[in-house]
């Protein structure tokens, strides 16, 4: 299927999916995806249940690499190097390219150390430096209010809302320069939704951020591209507004206006 | 158009596309009677014609109340997005050609009261003419709006052009008549008020064609002469 996957000149590319096919053992989940996604913005997936949309993501951070019947094949370059056949340390990739999942998961320390933890692997920070990191990761999350006189206390003792915040405090302490989100709002109620959007949005001048959902509004509210998937094919990617107030195809049509799903 | 997953929300959608053909509906009748009303100087029917205003303004604000209904709980996108909001502003547009033919038939009642239709010698076949050009763009919009037939779209956008035409013939031939004989000036300025109206009903279906464009090709043609109009639908 070929999609529009050209970017308007004045947008910088960040990541270049090219001929990108993925297999789960004999199953071919993502099929020969090619789409290039712009620096600095949001970049949303939505599709149907199975559509590839969680795949393709957890594809920029060689995420399925643990799983060995899993495999790639293809290029996705960020900022011209190709992740997929590097030699560099895999984690040193996914300090580039962070990721929050669908459900919190807080590691079971405290909410100073969830944060710090990651930071401590791939930096040397002396105390205030790490204090700074944290409460500077905190504040990004809009969580710091909510938090600063527990910190020592457990991350799991926070609200849902909290816990997802927290996570993605701990996605972006360790200032990788993309992040994916991978339906990360779906256990969340309206006001974090609400939270995590605006959140979301102030992450943009900054981050590239990457977002799987379900919910589409999400999507039509919170980025500027979008990209449709159905049955691993790539169906329409562009313009957030333009595939939702004009799509080009008519499989994106029929998704989007619920007509099929 | 293909059916939604869910069924309300078809039922929805083409419960108000009815709604609209019958506000439509009612504001054709409207003007074939504020006309009626003219030609036969009978100011029986005009009254007809102020009572279907009232109907027709509830039926905008009843429309519109059922559009916000319909954003809020369904949140639509891209084609039903388009219809709804092509929707709001053709009952807007059918509102005023209610108020287009509200305003002949007000001037038929003056022109009656004061006496003057009596002693007239008006070129009223020559506005019939123009209203019966008007009142036809009118129902081809309608029924172009009920089919979301877009070629019958581009043909109202072509002849509201013959409308404005024989606006300007009647305009010059008042004219004539007011230089020719001054005690007619008042009465034809009632007159050319009158075609003014039946002119603004054909841009109003000229309107309407435009925003059915816009629901099935998702162009906004709006200002744009006809020849461009069509190249842009291609």
């Amino acid at each position: 299927m070929d999609a529009q996957v050209n970017l308007p000149t004045t947008e910088k590319v960040k990541l270049s999916v090219r001929n990108l096919n993925f297999y789960y053992g004999a199953f071919h989940a993502l099929k020969n995806i090619n789409m290039e996604l712009p620096e600095k913005k949001v970049t949303a997936f939505i599709g149907p249940s199975g559509c590839g949309k969680s795949t393709l993501l957890r594809t920029f951070n060689r995420m399925f690499e643990l799983y060995p019947e899993q495999r790639a094949e293809g290029q996705i370059l960020l900022d011209g190097q190709d992740i997929l056949t590097s030699k560099e340390d895999v984690s040193l990739i996914r300090a580039r390219v962070g990721m929050v999942f669908q459900k919190p998961t807080p590691f079971p320390m405290s909410i100073y150390d969830n944060i710090a933890f990651g930071v401590r692997l791939f930096e040397n920070l002396s105390r205030v430096e790490m204090d700074e990191r944290v409460e500077w990761a905190l504040k990004k999350a809009a969580l710091w209010t909510e938090v600063k006189d527990k910190l020592d206390q457990s991350g799991s003792g926070l609200s849902g809302g909290q816990q997802q915040r927290l996570c993605i405090a701990r996605g972006i302490a360790i200032k990788p320069e993309v992040l994916l989100l991978d339906e990360p709002c779906s256990a969340l109620d309206p006001i974090s939704t609400g939270k995590i959007e605006e959140l979301i949005d102030e992450l943009k001048s900054d981050y590239t951020v990457l977002i799987v959902t379900h919910n589409m509004q999400q999507a039509a509210r919170s980025s500027d591209y979008t990209a449709y998937m159905y049955l691993g094919d790539l169906i329409e990617f562009g313009p957030t507004s333009d595939i939702f107030m004009k799509p080009k195809k008519k499989e994106t049509e029929d998704y989007i206006t619920g007509r099929f799903g | 158009m293909d059916k939604h997953l869910s069924s309300q929300f078809d039922a929805e959608l083409s419960g108000i596309s009815t709604r609209v053909l019958e506000m439509g509906g009612l504001v054709e009748a409207q003007v074939a009677q504020a006309i009626q009303s003219l030609t036969l100087f009978n100011t029986d029917v005009a009254a007809q014609v102020l009572r279907i205003e009232e109907r027709v303004n509830q039926m905008e604000i009843e429309i519109d109340r059922d559009l916000s209904s319909i954003i809020a709980r369904r949140q639509p996108t891209a084609r039903d997005l388009r219809l709804l909001i092509a929707i709001s502003k053709t009952i807007g547009n059918l509102e005023r050609v209610g108020d287009e033919a509200a305003r002949i038939a007000r001037t038929v009642q003056s022109l009656v009261s004061t006496g003057v239709s009596s002693r007239l010698r008006f070129p009223v076949g020559d506005v019939s003419r123009e209203a019966s050009l008007a009142t036809n763009l009118l129902r081809k919009s309608l029924d172009a709006f009920a089919r979301l037939d877009t070629a019958q779209a581009l043909e109202v956008i072509r002849q509201d052009n013959e409308i404005d035409r024989e606006f300007d013939g009647l305009l010059r031939q008042l004219i004539t008549y007011m230089m020719e004989d001054p005690r007619t000036i008042s009465a034809s300025i009632d007159l050319v008020f009158v075609a003014k109206a039946i002119e603004r009903v054909g841009d109003h279906a000229k309107n309407l064609a435009e925003q059915i464009i816009y629901i099935v090709k998702g162009t906004d043609v709006r200002h744009n002469p006809p020849d461009t109009v069509a190249s842009m639908v291609k």
